[in-house]
């Protein structure tokens, strides 16, 4: 038996959604491994997050020491492996958002750990099923060190549900803090009032048929009327068109809301590998060949000029009707 | 300044994937060089050279090391044909390594050849597992820069600041050197690389890595290639990842073209119930 040591990125004083899913993969990885969720907190502001951490785990450790700013894997992977050992936990899991990706291989290679990445299903306490191939296949992996990293796909997991009763909250000490040499220098943020891309329950994302970035306006439209995020294919993203964080595929987002459109775009398999698990996805397209339409549920070919335009104003002409 | 380059062979991702014996059929599979390691080399060689003037900084090496089955040569002389200057091919059958080993077998290396930089691709395409860059920066105890979309070279050649993409933007973060860089898809991009002797109005072609020229493959086939076993660098054929097995998702339902627009959301709203 043994603890499973889950690493929760948070914002002001609520976890992220994407922290959510961690846990929730966490609490069915503790029954398997007959041990208890520990969720971790480190850095700026941890403190003031744990009471929210502790509404979703019986045990809530919380980093938080000035001389730890803001993340580098190089300083924050070093407290992970040490609380791991500290917590006997045999599973360290991170949901697969940009900073779990390049913290947890760092923890994984201090532990000496077996690291299953991207998982998609917890197969038994040591065995997962991860997506291989751009998501055109499903690997079952076993790893079989004493202690396991893995990183859960946030659009794999439900969000975890509050616990009946509150957690324990305890402080930990950072210890030695050495960034080697790395320094944070900034971050270049897309503000944006639409959802995360990671969670929203609606995506509507552009291509290589837009053309140019002004032309995304109308998308946007599209996207603030239904609450929606925006997304973009790597075609639009490499052409400058919208920000690279738009982007969703093998190598961007994996998103899988409930509603994906997916307006002039063709359909490669890497963007295929990012939203192929949405519910109902939708293509608008003008060329009927186009593999995109050979994952879609619905699909109008018609350009985008004409349709987008017509799809908001039907949209809104339904929304009154209600 | 000596670059590092590990680079893995990856089944074409273009071929459809197929199942014999409850694990993923490469029976005359046709192999290219992982994307993200060919855009490793091409940020190794920008490094490295004038790319106004096509001519190589004095000074500069690449090496490249491939961990993989004896055929993987045929992709590690594609490396070298595009411009790196020598390789380090450790023979293994691919069920006889895992990351863990990969890193083992590159720390070993790493400490013979002493790189001042080690960049690599952030993931390979197969396996896409995305572990083995932040993995050796763990045991090497060094600085890591992944996801690397733009990287600029300090004047005094000390430190690299890499514009990583994140979650809901780009990050910039400085390393110094050595330390391990990780590349994502925009590093090919027409402008990403400063090294500080390329001129700032020099404009690479932004499609991606290079293509070996036909002076490149002639010379590819005389630069030196070690050839090693797992056990030549400490290593143990012995994996702590086992693969048990690998399916085919079922395909979706087939849908449906629908003939306008009024129609489309009559039908998400009615029969789909998302609007």
């Amino acid at each position: 038996m043994g603890n499973v040591l889950a690493y929760c990125e948070f914002n002001g004083p609520a976890l992220r959604s994407s922290a959510l899913a961690n846990l929730a993969f966490a609490r069915t990885a503790a029954t398997a491994h007959a041990g208890d969720v520990v969720a971790l907190l480190v850095g700026p502001g941890a403190q003031a997050a744990s009471a929210d951490a502790a509404r979703y785990a019986p045990k809530v450790v919380v980093v938080e020491d000035a001389a730890l700013g803001h993340y580098l894997a190089e300083t924050y992977a070093p407290i992970v492996a040490r609380l791991a050992k500290e917590h006997g936990a045999t599973l360290v899991t991170a949901t697969a958002t940009s900073m779990g990706k390049d913290l947890l291989p760092r923890v994984a290679a201090l532990l000496d750990a077996g690291m299953a990445s991207d998982i998609a299903k917890l197969a038994s306490k040591d065995t997962f099923v991860r997506p291989i191939l751009a998501g055109n296949a499903y690997s079952t992996v076993q790893v079989t060190t004493p202690i396991i990293c893995v990183t859960p796909r946030q659009s794999e997991f439900e969000p975890a549900a509050p616990l009946p009763g509150a957690g324990t909250v305890t402080a930990a000490p950072a210890g030695a803090v050495d960034p080697l040499g790395a320094a944070f220098v900034r971050l270049d943020a897309q503000k944006s009032d639409r959802p995360d891309l990671g969670d929203a329950k609606v995506v509507v994302s552009g291509g290589r048929g837009m053309k140019t970035g002004e032309n995304f306006k109308v998308l946007e439209e599209l996207a603030d009327l239904l609450g929606a995020a925006m997304g973009a294919s790597r075609a639009a993203t490499d052409a400058g068109m919208v920000p690279a964080d738009w982007q969703v595929g093998q190598t961007g987002k994996i998103v899988a809301p409930n509603l994906y459109f997916a307006v002039a775009i063709s359909g490669a398999i890497q963007h295929l590998a990012g939203m192929k698990g949405s519910k109902t996805i939708v293509a608008i397209n003008k060329n009927k060949d186009e593999p995109i339409f050979q994952v879609a549920d619905y699909g109008v070919i018609a350009e985008w000029e004409k349709a987008i335009p017509e799809l908001i104003s039907e949209i809104k002409k339904l929304k009154a009707s209600r | 300044m000596k670059i590092l380059v590990p680079v893995k062979r990856v089944p074409d991702p273009t071929q459809k994937a197929k199942i014999k014996d409850g694990h993923i059929d490469l029976t005359g599979a046709s192999w290219i060089v992982n994307t993200f390691d060919e855009y490793a080399i091409e940020t190794a060689l920008r490094l490295l050279e004038n790319g106004a003037d096509n001519t190589r900084i004095p000074g500069g090496e690449i090496v490249v090391v491939s961990i993989g089955p004896d055929d993987a040569a045929k992709e590690i002389r594609t490396c070298l044909a595009m411009g790196a200057d020598r390789a380090i091919h450790v023979v293994a059958k691919d069920d006889e390594i895992d990351a863990l080993i990969v890193v083992k077998v590159l720390q070993s290396i790493i400490a013979a050849e002493k790189p001042d930089l080690i960049v690599m691709g952030k993931q390979a395409v197969d396996g896409d597992a995305n572990q083995v860059g932040q993995m050796l920066a763990g045991k090497l105890n060094l600085a890591q820069a992944t996801f690397a979309a733009t990287i600029e070279l300090a004047a005094d050649k000390q430190s690299l600041t890499v514009g990583r993409e994140v979650d809901g933007g780009v990050e910039y973060k400085k390393v110094p050197m050595p330390s391990v860089v990780t590349v994502d898809l925009r590093i090919v991009a027409s402008k990403s690389v400063k090294n500080g002797v390329t001129p700032e109005s020099h404009v690479y072609s932004g499609e991606g890595a290079r293509l070996p020229s036909l002076k490149g493959i002639m010379a590819a086939k005389k630069k030196p290639m070690t050839i090693g076993k797992l056990a030549d660098y400490g290593a143990e054929p012995q994996p702590v990842i086992k693969e048990l097995s690998v399916t085919l998702p079922p395909p979706r339902a087939a849908g449906q073209i629908v003939a306008d627009i009024p129609t489309l959301v009559k039908k998400l709203a009615d029969e789909a119930k998302v609007l």
